[in-house]
């Protein structure tokens, strides 16, 4: 196919302007309905949802509708979802659509116009799906990263186009400078979001001042942090955006060849970013004379294989170089030496995503949004013990009560809030006094946590914060690559001490020694892994030292997850001696005749709980 | 050192196109071995030392590459693997609670294999459906909010399969 200029997507984009409708223009075909085809959502079961709505709509013998799938919209507690629209009517979305409720739909709503009241969702769940981003919007979401997942189809590049696709691209070859561009990106204040929040036009200009015939652009696509998924979903809803950024990477810092170096683990990403970049390729956008100019660029997939410290640059270059991902002191930084040698540029998905809105919209639009030095907006993937579970996206200094709240829904099964914890293993924990402080790069700092990439976990009054550090810690310990000793050691060192206030063999010096540990990570670690390990642990010993105390001191676990300083009884008063419990028990530790009290033997009890979740009486007492 | 007879393990067409393909360049380690992990289910010694031989790359490297790496595996999975996700939203959910349930369930533990090579237990990390936690993966099929007692009857699906 012959190379598409810039005319010739302005024309794509006015051909469609009536809609997203791009395929059998000779019919009328005013309905859509389009189904959230993200991992999540396929998991849940949105295949067969996809085909009960083809059938139905076969068998009803539908004529005047497109069903397409599109991306994670981001409601992951309420997959798989379905959007219907009607002209002349608010689009509606409906949550937990299986085939029964599909066919419900296309019965009801398509066919008799009458909306499916029990499956529709209201707020907060909707005001993700604010379209116009207009700035008076009393919306708490807005979506710059995640602008078209859920909404285009990934797999069709027009889709992409007809959404000013592409434009920012054309508008960088032919009407700025690389100067120009790294201006733009300067004045939109746009920083990295993979965790550490470095000025992203300030890496650009360190790579462009380096002369050398071959430079490159690598996306991190290598999400580590368990719990935070944003970077799949962008990638598997909107790949050509992160495709579109690096090739204006590449032209700004005189680079041609652009690597993403994505987890082995994400197979449906990476398929949607083959076909992407095949697609692009096929319209010239992508290799040699880009849209007719004398730019070139093209891609390369790399995958990674499960290495948390691959966030890391300098390993992650290591891991594409075909070694082991270990990381190598800096200086020299990427940006002026870096892959084999060359100037490398590594940005983010999510940072990337940003890019053509800029662009397109100017630096200094973006940054009216977001606080005094952190633009834009952030993505997160709120998780845990949060009611409406999902990916938002708000603009940099919303409130964490707000995030929580207003837009999460608050804490499942009526549950007490006990914190936050946002960076993933390099963050740490925010409690209750800090649901008021607007998020950004700088405050989540100043109160002893981080961005991170933005995972962000809810717990409730049934976590332990014992345990949680130890989840971290643990992680690190497995991840940690060995090369330098603080990480090496301290990370099983601090393991160790957690794991022994765990058990109840805590003493108080133990505090101080995790403390001092901790410190010495931070300051002479080799990579951001080992710097910032402690800080889950160093975070939750600010926050929590009263229930770490009772751990140490009393020998209770209050939340009743350490099972060594947990005992179950059972009430006398309330036992009805329905034997309930002695048949569930997996080790005959429970002693009671029928409709008699029960007696649980201390000496043989392994504490695995199993009593205590099938009493329906609350006899079985935790202490 | 003795000769290693690398004839016994044989190499599809398409792996070895692949690997002819990417034989010359640079940084092709890791790719390769996704390649042969993907054709065996986990990477043979015999597979390793014949990639060594047609790279020209020490067995030694190969190894620590491959024991660097979480993806990869020595041993061979069971027919069923069950991967069992504890990021941090199916650990808080009880995604250990799962992984105790089935070590009591398939009388095995984490990383081994039935007797019968039908099942393994593995656990992994985020698989990003933290939504749906705590979820299982089986042979691709994801199984979310899951509760210990759920888990006889799936395993009996796969046992049937």
């Amino acid at each position: 196919m012959a190379t598409k200029t810039r005319e010739d997507l302005r024309k794509i984009r006015e051909d469609h302007k009536a809609g997203m409708v791009l395929e059998n223009k000779e019919e009328e075909k005013n309905i859509e309905i389009i189904v959230g085809k993200g991992t999540c959502g396929i998991a849940a079961g949105a295949d067969k949802t996809f085909d009960a709505i083809i059938k139905e709509i076969e068998e009803k013998d539908i004529k005047n509708i497109t069903v397409r799938h599109a991306g994670c919209m981001g409601l992951c507690y309420a997959e798989p979802t379905i959007k219907v629209i009607i002209p002349g009517q608010p689009e509606t979305l409906y949550g937990n659509v299986d085939s029964e409720a599909a066919r419900k739909i296309i019965e009801r709503h398509i066919i008799y116009g009458r909306q499916v009241e029990s499956l529709i969702f209201d707020k907060p769940a909707v005001d993700i799906f604010k379209e116009e981003q207009d700035d008076n919007s009393d919306y708490k979401q807005y979506r710059i990263v995640l602008r078209n997942c859920g909404v285009i189809d990934p797999e069709k590049i027009d889709e992409y186009i007809v959404r000013d696709g592409y434009s920012a691209l054309g508008k960088v070859l032919f009407e700025m400078s690389p100067d120009d561009v790294i201006n733009e990106i300067k004045k939109s204040g746009l920083r990295g979001r993979g965790g550490a929040g470095f000025p992203t036009w300030m890496k650009w200009s360190f790579s462009k001042s380096v002369k050398n015939d071959k430079k490159y652009i690598i996306c991190n696509a290598d999400e580590g942090d368990p719990g935070a998924y944003m970077d799949r979903s962008t990638l598997e809803g909107d790949p050509h955006s992160v495709l579109e950024a690096m090739a204006i990477a590449g032209y700004a810092i005189g680079a041609n060849e652009g690597i993403i170096y994505i987890r082995a683990e994400y197979p449906l990403a990476i398929t949607k970013l083959e076909i992407a970049i095949d697609q692009a390729r096929e319209y010239g956008l992508f290799g040699s004379n880009i849209m007719g100019s004398k730019f070139n660029f093209d891609f390369e997939i790399r995958l990674g294989a499960g290495a948390f410290v691959c966030g890391e640059e300098t390993a992650l270059i290591k891991s594409i170089e075909g070694d082991r991902g270990m990381p190598i002191p800096k200086p020299p930084f990427p940006a002026i030496e870096g892959l084999w040698g060359r100037p490398t540029i590594i940005n983010n998905v999510e940072t990337l995503a940003n890019i053509p809105v800029i662009i397109n919209k100017g630096g200094d639009w973006f940054a009216k949004l977001g606080t005094e030095k952190s633009k834009g907006t952030k993505v997160f993937a709120l998780t845990g013990k949060i009611k409406n579970s999902g990916l938002i996206e708000v603009p940099m200094g919303t409130t964490l009560r707000e995030i929580v709240f207003d837009i999460g829904g608050g804490i499942s099964n009526g549950k007490a809030f006990k914190a936050v914890q946002t960076g993933g293993p390099s963050g740490g924990v925010l409690t209750e006094d800090f649901l008021d402080t607007p998020i950004d790069f700088d405050s989540l700092v100043a109160v002893g946590s981080m961005m991170g990439s933005g995972g962000m976990i809810v717990m409730d009054e049934d976590d332990c914060m014992v345990d949680i550090a130890k989840f971290y810690l643990e992680f690190c310990v497995e991840e940690s690559c060995g090369k330098c000793a603080p990480c090496r050691i301290g990370t099983k060192k601090i393991y160790e001490l957690l794991d022994k206030i765990s058990i109840g063999n805590g003493e108080i010096e133990d505090l101080q020694k995790i403390k001092d540990m901790g410190e010495a990570m931070k300051k002479a670690s080799l990579c951001g892994l080992g710097q910032t390990a402690p800080n889950p642990v160093l975070s939750v010993i600010k926050a929590f030292e009263e229930e770490i105390m009772e751990h140490i001191n009393d020998k209770k676990c209050r939340a009743g997850k350490c099972k060594d300083l947990v005992t179950y009884t059972i009430d006398e008063e309330k036992c009805i001696g329905c034997t309930v419990c002695a048949r569930k028990c997996p080790v005959n530790c429970i002693e009671g005749e029928r409709k008699m009290v029960h007696i649980i033997d201390q000496s043989h009890c392994i504490k695995c709980g199993a009593c205590f979740e099938v009493c329906k009486f609350n006899a079985v007492i935790v202490s | 050192m003795a000769e290693v007879n690398t004839s016994t393990i044989e190499f599809s067409k398409e792996l070895s196109s692949f690997i002819e393909k990417w034989k010359n360049k640079q940084g092709n380690l890791v790719m390769i071995l996704h390649k042969v992990q993907g054709e065996f289910g986990y990477i043979p010694r015999n597979a390793a030392i014949k990639v060594s031989h047609m790279l020209d790359t020490p067995l030694a490297k190969i190894y620590g590459v491959i024991t660097f790496y979480n993806f990869f595996k020595l041993e061979k999975p069971g027919e069923h693997n069950i991967q069992v996700c504890t990021g941090t939203a199916c650990y808080l959910k009880g995604g250990v609670d799962l992984i105790d349930e089935l070590e009591i369930l398939l009388g095995i533990g984490v990383n081994t294999v039935t007797d019968d090579g039908l099942f393994s237990i593995e656990s992994v990390r985020c698989i990003g459906c933290c939504g749906l936690a705590p979820v299982i993966l089986i042979d691709g099929e994801v199984f979310g909010k899951l509760e210990k007692d759920q888990l006889p009857e799936i395993i009996a699906k796969f046992r049937d399969k």
